[in-house]
């Protein structure tokens, strides 16, 4: 399953470091953060909750960038 | 500006004029130190933090923990040293005042690029007791009549049921001229209404329509990611640790050098100083902001032209391309057939009788030949006139027009009616015309080729494509004849669907490896070919859902020239790309090496690097800029 979440990132280069993080969490397939948009767009692999998978994502992607907002 | 940018906006103002007023007191010691800690900690209370929770996430080496390294190494270079606290205060504000106008520019001309492609309908009018009421586009359900004022965009995909007017397709096709609508035709959402009030049966859902397709696409268009941004981040990963350490070897080793191997003074405040200046001086910010801000900006220059491009990658792909592959009819040519030649024998009838008495025949037949006769007459067909109406299949029609006996069709029916004809040296379908048993000479029919595409195959060459190939499941003498006048270089005829994939497979692997192969196809039984090729360009794909999942560039009209065109912006678009990477890389490498050999200070450094990122910026810009190529 993919989805599309806003988000805030001022830098590109932490819109990068977001995209590792979100890569590297448990439950998600693959992950692109488009900062020209301002989007993240994940695919969760099969049956995990995106509910509770984007949590994990959102604190990886704080641990690297603390200034990033994702609207869950 | 947004809050953000403003706040940071206030802390520059007020750490700059707080370390200009204590220039003027006079204290010494660690009291200035103190003093000189406000107007720091104002400008850079936030780097520190982020610095602090990057070490603590185990996610070290970033700009904030450069910028934190330099100036607290700045500071205590001031405090046991030089008493001169304003050099780290100044790095740690020409760093802040480079990223809010990082953040400013960036913001601003992602804004600019976003509102050229926006077309996106906001409301649509539904009349309600006579009134009209605006409703939210994705709660018009299908079937729903619509009403569209002069000046709107038309929000979802219908069908005229009132009104005329003319339609301003611009925004979806970056064609300028207005295209007419009456009622009963298509009509597709992302046009702008200009002159008359139209009511619109809508046919799609808004999610389902043209303009939220389009939207869709160019927005998701930036997310796949191109080579030369995987190998920006790639470059970025290995660059900033690889200059960390070099500045840590610039602090320690020259003085350990000089004190033990030379003897001389170690001269440690020196050399920490440049290793900071060589921090300052390293972050990579320029080059990676500018490589996606140049794609982003080039996909949404090609989309104000008509030239929907899936993504940074294919962008990419296209600059290389060096085979242009054409499936014909439809794309070369227009798909449909029309009256090319009248040889009327004997001059008992005129040109324009014989069409009359061909028409006239063949008016019970909805076979696009016939349709191209009909359209060729002109005037309205008085059916009264036709009797005794015969169709001969495979051969064509014998009907009795105003009395007389009309046959039409091809050399068979004349070799059937014993009726001597003469051939025809023109290439096209004939259709031999026998008026009261006697011969009256052929009208030739053929599918006509667009007006552009001799120019657009020319355009290609001076673009620099190699070769030129066209494809078509038409006879051998029509295609070598389209083929030579317009100018391609190779024509493989007389296939079937299914060859159109194996013919571009030997295409490539015949090709360079470096060239790319592109194949244009009208999109509506492309498919396969389209995504074997390495980039697939669809045509006159407005609508057609097949061939916006199929392709990777979309041209929104049928206008062959803008195959050209596509790949002269991607072409300027990586050039542009090209530029601000080497552009980058040389000015830091540079400003590296001068800071290393003490040639520059901190805020030539910190210069050097708001500097390059301002015209890397305004470079990428320039890559919207497509409308002359």
């Amino acid at each position: 399953m993919k989805k599309t979440y806003k988000i805030e990132v001022d830098c590109a280069n932490c819109a990068n470091l977001m995209e590792d993080a979100a890569k590297k969490t448990a439950g998600v397939k693959t992950a692109t953060v488009n900062f020209m948009t301002q989007k993240m767009i994940v695919e969760f692999e099969d049956g995990q909750e995106p509910g509770t998978v984007m949590q994990e994502v959102y604190k990886n992607c704080k641990k690297v960038e603390d200034d990033c907002v994702i609207y869950l | 500006m947004t809050k953000k940018q403003k706040k940071m906006l206030y802390r520059i103002i007020i750490s700059a004029v707080l370390m200009i007023a204590f220039k003027f007191v006079p204290v010494d010691g660690i009291v200035r130190f103190l003093l000189y800690l406000i107007p720091y900690l104002v400008i850079g209370y936030d780097i520190l933090l982020k610095a602090w929770k990057g070490i603590k996430h185990k996610q070290v080496f970033d700009e904030n923990f450069l910028m934190a390294i330099a100036t607290i190494g700045a500071m205590i270079v001031g405090l046991v040293q030089s008493g001169d606290y304003v050099e780290g205060i100044a790095v740690m504000l020409f760093y802040q005042i480079g990223e809010l106008f990082q953040s400013y520019a960036v913001g601003k001309s992602r804004k600019n690029i976003s509102e050229l492609m926006d077309i996106r309908p906001d409301y649509a009018n539904i009349e309600v007791d006579g009134k009209l009421e605006q409703v939210d586009p994705d709660e018009v359900a299908v079937g729903t009549i619509i009403v569209v004022q002069p000046g709107e965009k038309v929000p979802i995909d219908g069908i005229v049921v009132e009104g005329i007017s003319s339609l301003n397709t611009s925004a979806l096709t970056g064609e300028s001229l207005p295209r007419d609508v009456k009622n009963g035709d298509e009509i597709i959402s992302g046009c702008i209404n200009m002159t008359g009030v139209l009511k619109i049966q809508t046919t799609k859902e808004f999610g389902e329509s043209t303009v939220s397709k389009v939207l869709d696409l160019v927005e998701n268009a930036s997310s796949r990611k191109s080579k030369s941004e995987d190998f920006i981040s790639k470059f970025a990963k290995v660059y900033t640790p690889a200059v960390c350490y070099s500045a840590l070897a610039l602090a320690i080793i020259p003085p350990l050098v000089s004190q033990f191997a030379l003897g001389s003074n170690p001269n440690w405040g020196e050399w920490i100083y440049r290793a900071l200046t060589f921090l300052v001086a390293s972050c990579p910010c320029a080059l990676v902001i500018s490589i996606p801000l140049s794609f982003f900006a080039g996909i949404g220059g090609a989309s104000t032209q008509g030239v929907l491009v899936k993504g940074s990658n294919y962008l990419e792909a296209l600059s290389k391309t060096g085979y242009v592959v054409f499936d014909k009819t439809g794309t070369l040519t227009q798909g449909v057939f029309e009256v090319s030649a009248i040889h009327q024998e004997g001059k008992s009838y005129t040109d324009a009788e014989l069409i009359e008495y061909a028409a006239l025949a063949e008016s019970s037949s909805s076979h696009p030949i016939s349709k191209s006769l009909q359209r060729a007459y002109g005037a309205e067909i008085d059916r009264n006139r036709v009797t005794d109406i015969q169709e001969i299949s495979g051969n064509g029609v014998i009907a009795k027009v105003d009395g007389v006996e009309v046959a039409a069709g091809n050399a068979k029916l004349m070799k059937r009616l014993n009726i001597q004809y003469s051939g025809c040296d023109l290439v096209g379908t004939i259709i031999h015309m026998a008026i009261g048993g006697e011969y009256a000479g052929h009208i030739v029919i053929s599918d006509l080729v667009k007006p552009t595409s001799k120019d657009a195959i020319a355009a290609l060459k001076s673009a620099g494509v190699k070769k030129t190939v066209m494809l078509t499941g038409d006879a051998k003498a029509v295609a070598e004849q389209v083929a030579k006048d317009l100018g391609v270089d190779a024509v493989r005829a007389e296939l079937l669907p299914g060859d159109k994939v194996s013919q571009v497979e030997e295409l490539l692997e015949e090709k360079p490896a470096k060239l790319n192969l592109a194949f244009v196809g009208d999109g509506i039984n492309d498919a396969p070919v389209l995504s074997r090729a390495d980039i697939g360009i669809a045509m006159g794909a407005m609508g057609s859902d097949a061939a916006i999942e199929a392709a990777d560039v979309v041209l929104m009209d049928d206008d062959p020239m803008k195959i050209a065109k596509a790949i002269k912006i991607s072409r300027k678009c990586l050039r542009i790309v090209h530029q601000n990477t080497v552009f980058a890389i040389a000015v830091k490498l540079l400003a590296l090496v001068f800071v290393a050999f003490g040639a520059a200070n901190m805020w030539m450094a910190i210069f050097a690097d708001v500097g390059v990122m301002v015209l890397a910026i305004l470079n990428a810009v320039r890559a919207l800029f497509v409308k002359k190529l």
